[in-house]
Parts: structure tokens; C-alpha cells; sequence
């Protein structure tokens, strides 16, 4: 033990250290806690100019009833759930037998496989928009959600990821089973999907926070004051159609959008932490 | 060769072995095709088009389209919107990405020197990172609106004059650059944290012994070294991350004012599905493309070979 391992210090020896992060902290917390002050005050004390965080008047009902009363906010939300949920399964559904065939079986073509799936972890997602929106245009399932969902439904990195935790797996698990007579299909679904749940859910985390915040493909397939907007999309049309610079309703939306992933980050932490630093490659 | 992944009593009955490879085979192509046919339609073909298109002068609804060779990468250059898009790109990379990593090794160092509120320190840093940006952008525009925003009303106490953030094209790409770390620091944080984790403590000793004795040459001789590996790659992430900008320019300028925060994503977002010129967005696209991949070449050919330890 050396004398300057952290974890014999005093409180007292401690307190820069703890003043020094709460200074950042709140720093940091800024944009927050300002968004939800300014989603509290009506609309003349948000143009007074005052510093003061805590609104003389609270007007919580009447910034979160105009959002609520003139945008579809829930309807927003939802189709948050179903393009992130679509994604996902898809992802899921195609990247965790592709990772496992990867993995363990021995076929003509693998190594050719494995190089495309390296040359995709090359392409960021902003790359086959153009000729994607041509051919959606085309066969015009534009503004739907199967143009929200398709270009995402494969995910180069899960195959990689997948394969990577599938071969670290015992040989001798699949060997048993085959052994007793399960097929490929009742190994994938009955011993490789179910051990696999770790990277899964690592990756279902990385994959919900990336869609639920994506912007740019949705600006692109979907068009309009539609039915059909993400949450992101939605505060845009709220403050460019509707809200404007009345601050306090455009906070109220911007509260509203942000809280399921934040709520859902504080419940589980760590496993968020975790997902998104483990998948974090692509980023 | 490939009978050696067969298990023993298979490989012994050769015709069996035969048969089960074959079946095993198969089984592969039909696991993966799903993927593979996905990964083709939404990805190869659409990447390969866009390369084509970009030597095309497609417009879109146009009756037909032109091979035109190198022409739009040669408006490229001369296009002083594209090079402004270029430049503040180049811009929002260079000052971001050194700015956000140091910035996350010392929240790092400073979380993992004590032991009193590591969780609560690192979720605080790491909340931008999983907020929706839109949402958090659209927070920012409040703060640094230039009359009725917190930031100029906390500089007006001081008595210093703000700056129109957002709204002068001297100081719109440096107040952009402010959000980019501030979206992108807990992230780096966390990778040092689980980097610096990684080091074993009695380095640390030994180094104590041989008369390292202050915190400061302790980073130099032990921390710094073999964070090597992690640095590099939070490094490579972080220029494509800030390379990745669009969102914060979408929700909150357009490009403006004045085209003075025109960024690469955005004017290709511009061209192609505002002005509806592909060829042109195309040419964009690879010029995007480019740089991602040098900056992944960068990572795995050059730097690759100083910082790895074996």
C-alpha cells in the first residue's frame, strides 16, 4: 500500500477534490437545470432577464399544456418506442445468427464475410442516405415508418460484436448439443440466444440511445408536419411551427422529450455506462 | 484442415465428418443471409450509388443524368460555400477533440483519486452523452440568447459585455465548439476511467521506490504510458464523433448566420434533400467518407505502432 492510495484520505484531505467536481458539476448541469426553470416561468418572466432560477409564478400548466394541447407530443414519443423497438429487433434478428456463424461455424466464404463486415465498421450510417432516399422515393414508402426503421436494421458493428463474445464461448457447449441432435436453428435459439444476453443488452442500450437521439436520417425520410416524427423531430416542428420564441413552452417540450432516456440512464446506470462504452467503437 | 474443429468421434467416421460439414455449411449461409442480404441492400449498394453518383450531375426529378467525371469535385474547390463548410469543420474537429479529451482524463484523475461520490461525479458527466440533443440544443439557444440568457446576464454582473453567440458568425463556430465538448466529454471520461482502472496498482509502488514521489511524475512515468492504448482510441472516436457534427447545427443555426457555421453533414443535407442536387450531395458524401476512413487508417496503420504495449 502507498501512502498516496486514495482510499485512506480524511474527509478534510478530500474536499477540494469533492468542491473542485461539484464547481464542474453544476457547470455541467447547467443546461438542465435551466431548461426546467425556464419551462417553469411564464412568458414574461423569461424575458426579463433575471438570473433567479426559481419562477415567482409558476406556469407549469400553461407551458406544458401548449405543448401538450398543440403537438402530438405523446404520439411523438411513441413512435420514438416503435423506430427504436423496429430497429432493434431487426439488428437483433440479423446480427446475432450472422455473429454466431461467424463464430463457430466453419464455412467456404467465412474470412470473405468477416472482411466485408470490417469494410462496413468504415461507413458511418450518414453515408448511403442519398441513394437510400432516391430508392424509398421511388417505391414511396417515404414518410413511413419502414423508411424510419429499414436503413438501420443492419448494424455491422453487432455482427462484429457478437462474433467477438461468441467466440470466447466454450466450443464444447455447442459440441454437446449437437451431440444431441439439435439442429443449427435449435442451437441459435436455444443455447447461443440465451447466453448471449450480456452483449445483447449492451447493445440494445447503445442502440436505443442512438436512434431515440438520431436526427439526421429522420429530417430526411420524413417529411412534413407528420404524424410520424421522432421525438427529435418534434421539437424541431414544435419550435419552428408552433412555439417560436415563447421559451418557456419550447423547455416544456424539450423536458418532456429528453426525460424517458435520462430517467431510464439514472435507473440503470452502470449497465448504461456499459453498454455504451462497450459499443462505443462505432460511436 | 477444417475437420480439426469437428469433434473427435465425428472426425473419425470420415463420411459422417463429410456429411456434417456439408450440413454445417449450409446451416452457415442460412444463418448469415438474412444479415448478408440486409448489409447488401442497405449498405454496400447504397455506399457503391453514391460513389457513382457523385461523378453524375443527377438532380433529383430530373429526366436524365450526365456522366460529368470529376466536374463536381472541381466546383467543390471553388465553391466558397464548401470551403467555408470544410474550413469550420476542420475547425470544430481541431478544438473539440483535444479539448474533450483532456478534459475527460482530468475529470477522470479526479474521480479516481478519491473514493466519495464516483458514481454520482461520473453520471452527472456522463448525462449528455445519453440526452436528447435536440432537446439539449434548444436549452443552449436559451442560455446563449444575447439579451435574455443566463450566460450574458452572469457576464453583464461582472460587467463585460457577452458576445451574440449564436447569432454573430465570429463567435457562432466557438460557441458550437463549447456544445460539442460539452456532449462529448463525459464519454471520454468513462473510457479513462475504465483505462485507469486497468493499471495495476503495484506500478505505482515500484514507481514510489525508485524515488517517484510527487503526483505529477507519477502521470508522467506510470499513468500516462500505459494509457497509451486507451488514449489513441479515444482519440480516433473523437475526431470522427466531432467530424459527425450535424445536429446541434441543424436545431440551432442552419448553416448560419451567413453560412458562417455551415458544417460538412449540414451543407450536404442542404444540397441533397433541400436544393435536391444529388450529384453534387454525393461528391460531399465521399469527401466525408474520405476523411472518416483516413482517420481510422491514421489510427490502426501509424499511430497503431508507437503506443502498444504487448
Amino acid at each position: 500500500m502507498t501512502p498516496s492510495s486514495p482510499h485512506d484520505k480524511s474527509l478534510i484531505a478530500d474536499l477540494p477534490r469533492l468542491v473542485l467536481l461539484s464547481v464542474l458539476g453544476l457547470i455541467f448541469l447547467m443546461p438542465y437545470i435551466w431548461m426546467i426553470s425556464v419551462s417553469l416561468k411564464p412568458l414574461d418572466e423569461v424575458w426579463r432577464a433575471s438570473m433567479s432560477l426559481i419562477p415567482q409564478t409558476f406556469a407549469f400548466e400553461k407551458n406544458y399544456g401548449r405543448v401538450l394541447s398543440e403537438v402530438p407530443i405523446g404520439r411523438y414519443l411513441l413512435n420514438g418506442v416503435i423506430v427504436c423497438f423496429g430497429i432493434l429487433v431487426f439488428q437483433l434478428a440479423f446480427a446475432l445468427p450472422a455473429g454466431y456463424a461467424l463464430a463457430k461455424l466453419n464455412f467456404r466464404g467465412r474470412e470473405t464475410l468477416f472482411a466485408f463486415v470490417m469494410l462496413g465498421l468504415l461507413i458511418p450510417a450518414h453515408v448511403p442516405a442519398i441513394p437510400l432516399y432516391i430508392a424509398f422515393a421511388q417505391t414511396g414508402i417515404l414518410n413511413t415508418y419502414a423508411a424510419l426503421i429499414a436503413p438501420s436494421t443492419i448494424s455491422v458493428f453487432a455482427i462484429f460484436m457478437f462474433r467477438q463474445f461468441f467466440r470466447a464461448m466454450p466450443d464444447e457447449l455447442i459440441h454437446a448439443a449437437r451431440m444431441d441432435g439439435l439442429g443449427e436453428w435449435s442451437i441459435v435459439w436455444r443455447i447461443i440466444v440465451p447466453n448471449a444476453w450480456p452483449a445483447a443488452t449492451a447493445f440494445a442500450i447503445f442502440s436505443v440511445v442512438a436512434h431515440w437521439n438520431d436526427l439526421f436520417w429522420p429530417l430526411i425520410a420524413v417529411s412534413g408536419k407528420g404524424e410520424l416524427a421522432t421525438p427529435a423531430l418534434g421539437v424541431i416542428y414544435f419550435r419552428t411551427e408552433e412555439a417560436g420564441d415563447d421559451f418557456g413552452a419550447l423547455m416544456a417540450a424539450a423536458t418532456i422529450t429528453t426525460i424517458p432516456l435520462v430517467a431510464a440512464f439514472l435507473l440503470a446506470q452502470r449497465r448504461f455506462i456499459e453498454g455504451i462504452t462497450m459499443t462505443g467503437l462505432k460511436g | 484442415m477444417s475437420d480439426v474443429a469437428l469433434p473427435r468421434g465425428y472426425a473419425a467416421a470420415a463420411p459422417a465428418g463429410e456429411r456434417i460439414h456439408r450440413g454445417e455449411a449450409l446451416a452457415a449461409w442460412l444463418l448469415t443471409a438474412p444479415a448478408v442480404l440486409a448489409f447488401v441492400l442497405m449498405l454496400l449498394i447504397p455506399t457503391a450509388a453514391v460513389v457513382a453518383i457523385a461523378f453524375t450531375d443527377y438532380e433529383l426529378g430530373a429526366p436524365a443524368l450526365r456522366f460529368v467525371g470529376l466536374a463536381n469535385f472541381a466546383e467543390l474547390m471553388e465553391d466558397r460555400g464548401f470551403v467555408t463548410s470544410f474550413r469550420n469543420t476542420a475547425f470544430f474537429v481541431a478544438v473539440t477533440t483535444p479539448v474533450s479529451i483532456i478534459g475527460g482524463l482530468m475529470l477522470a484523475l479526479l474521480i479516481e483519486s478519491g473514493t466519495r461520490g464516483r458514481t454520482f461525479f461520473r453520471a452527472v458527466f456522463f448525462l449528455p452523452v445519453v440526452s436528447l440533443m435536440v432537446a439539449m440544443a434548444t436549452a443552449f439557444q436559451y442560455m446563449f440568447h444575447p439579451t435574455i440568457g443566463p450566460v450574458n446576464a452572469a457576464l453583464r454582473g461582472l460587467g463585460i459585455v457577452g458576445p451574440n453567440w449564436l447569432g454573430s458568425s465570429d463567435s457562432v463556430m466557438w460557441t458550437l465548439a463549447i456544445i460539442g465538448v460539452w456532449e462529448q466529454i463525459g464519454f471520454n471520461m468513462v473510457l479513462f476511467l475504465a483505462g485507469l482502472t486497468a493499471i495495476p496498482r503495484d506500478l505505482y509502488a515500484a514507481a514510489e521506490v525508485d524515488g517517484v514521489r510527487s503526483a505529477w511524475s507519477r502521470f508522467w512515468t506510470v499513468t500516462w504510458p500505459l494509457l497509451g492504448p486507451t488514449s489513441l482510441f479515444v482519440l480516433t472516436i473523437t475526431m470522427i464523433r466531432s467530424l459527425r457534427v450535424f445536429d446541434i447545427v441543424a436545431t440551432l443555426t442552419q448553416g448560419g448566420p451567413n453560412k458562417a457555421s455551415e458544417v460538412l453533414l449540414y451543407t450536404m443535407y442542404t444540397e441533397g434533400f433541400t436544393f435536391f442536387r444529388m450529384g453534387y450531395s454525393a461528391a460531399i458524401t465521399v469527401v466525408f467518407l474520405g476523411a472518416v476512413v483516413v482517420l481510422m487508417l491514421l489510427q490502426t496503420r501509424v499511430l497503431d505502432r508507437r503506443v502498444h504495449y504487448g
